[in-house]
């Protein structure tokens, strides 16, 4: 595939998967639609789960806007350089006051690069000091070397306490660059480096260090716990990197993961796998049960898919600035196919697998 | 009957071969089931030897399955294509060794 630089996202090529409900029909015909394959509304019918409603909340999930550095070949955000989607500052304050008061015990900042924003250390300054135990940012490791203001990310996020979740598609320089654009392997292994030498990822410390891995691919990721190993043995070996654990991620068939799964004729035969591997056992605990997902414009979803798809909840609170727990964890989960990502094999979410 | 002997849609219907004879058929699926578990070798190790043997067997629903479960494993193509390597080697050198019969054979025939 091409470099990075020079790839744009679907919404700047204004292709229609761009488009959510475009991504909607598809996944809502053809195959389901025929009786080929079940409904995941169906499937979740048959254990007694539909319509999937809320556990106790646990996650807030932040996505502070959809740039990055990177135009990922499975980007179900769509993000890249060209994406102007950022969270404004009110709205920034305005989840400020809700992480004041929820719940959940963990805080998820996601993008984008969501360093990218430029408000983002002024709200890592905020919000952490809302006392929630465990605070997550995913960064994409490149962003650290993207530019020399970001140089001193990992003391920054040393500063914060922060949970730095990275993703890392493989162990090799091949596989890594094919989905994540060239050069990116050898910045993820630089950047790591740097958050081991502030004591990130080493096994007695508590400054906290995960890495996500998604499948290059049109397959499933393997299981967890080998892959974990194996990752942890390749990096040591090779350049003597450290971390904690390893999340297995299943790419969903949506925006750019879906766009490739059409152009490579894999639609089908992934849908098939995904289905082929549903797990009835990964369904109670799957991550919308325990999330709320705020988008860049304080919208709120049952997670970050979800609000790539455009599918608000499905609650009188729709919005940041009406926030309300109670009423929210009434709601019922809005599903449709792509959610068979989130339940195969051994599930999926942004905390890896869940059965 | 389709037009050709192999349609890929077909691997997907693998699991329906019980519906003849179930005891049988569930009795394999048992049974492969649990040749693939972590045993002695690991499964990683097994899947690079099912990878390898779907070749010399020439099967392609082998190959294809294997194929994604090797990559799946995070198993990287060097790993695949020396796995393919050591099934050629095998199929090849099977071939070779033969000749031993066909020299002793021409030793015994000729003068």
């Amino acid at each position: 595939m091409s470099e990075a630089k020079t790839k744009q996202s679907l919404h700047k090529r204004n292709d229609q998967l761009a488009n959510a409900n475009r991504q909607l029909e598809i996944l809502n015909n053809g195959i389901f639609a025929n009786g080929e394959l079940p409904k995941f509304a169906d499937k979740i019918a048959e254990i007694g789960h539909f319509p999937l409603r809320p556990n106790t909340l646990e996650i807030l999930q932040i996505n502070v806007g959809y740039m990055c550095n990177q135009v990922c070949e499975h980007c179900h955000v769509d993000a890249g350089p060209d994406r102007k989607e950022i969270m404004t500052k009110e709205t920034m304050q305005q989840c400020l006051e809700v992480i004041k008061k929820t719940g959940a015990h963990t805080l998820d900042l996601t993008g984008g690069a969501p360093e990218m924003n430029p408000n983002f250390r002024w709200f890592v300054e905020e919000a952490s000091k809302a006392g929630i135990k465990d605070f997550i940012v995913r960064s994409n490791l490149t962003i650290i070397r993207a530019n020399k203001k970001h140089y001193d990310l990992p003391d920054f996020f040393k500063k914060h306490n922060v949970h730095v979740v990275s993703s890392m598609p493989h162990w090799t320089r091949g596989k890594t660059d094919k989905q994540r654009g060239d050069g990116v392997f050898d910045k993820s292994i630089k950047a790591l480096q740097e958050l081991n030498e502030r004591g990130y990822g080493m096994p007695d410390s508590d400054l906290r260090l995960d890495l996500v891995y998604n499948p290059s691919g049109a397959f499933l990721p393997g299981d967890q716990a080998s892959m974990e190993k194996d990752f942890k043995k390749a990096l040591l070996e090779d350049f003597n990197i450290q971390f904690h654990h390893l999340f297995a991620i299943t790419n969903l068939p949506i925006s750019r993961f879906l766009d490739y799964l059409i152009a490579s004729e894999n639609y089908e035969d992934y849908m098939y796998a995904l289905v082929e591997a549903y797990n009835p056992s990964a369904v109670a605990n799957v991550m919308c049960t325990n999330t709320i997902s705020i988008s860049w414009d304080g919208w709120l979803y049952d997670c970050d898919f979800n609000q790539m798809l455009d599918l608000k909840v499905a609650s009188k609170v729709k919005h940041i600035s009406e926030y309300n727990e109670e009423l929210l964890q009434n709601r019922n989960i809005i599903i449709s196919q792509h959610c068979y990502g989130c339940t195969a094999g051994a599930g999926s979410s942004c905390q890896g697998t869940v059965a | 009957m389709s037009k050709t002997y192999y349609d890929p849609a077909d691997l997907r219907k693998f699991g329906k071969i019980t519906e003849w004879s179930e005891e049988l058929g569930t009795k394999f699926f048992d049974y492969y089931g649990k040749v693939f578990e972590e045993g002695a070798l690991s499964a990683r190790e097994k899947s690079l030897i099912a990878l390898a043997v779907a070749h010399t067997e020439q099967c392609p629903y082998c190959i294809d399955a294997y194929t994604k479960d090797t990559l799946q494993r995070g198993i990287t193509k060097e790993e695949m294509m020396e796995a393919v390597h050591v099934g050629a080697a095998i199929k090849s050198g099977a071939t070779l060794v033969h000749g031993v019969m066909m020299m002793n054979k021409v030793n015994k025939l000729e003068m």
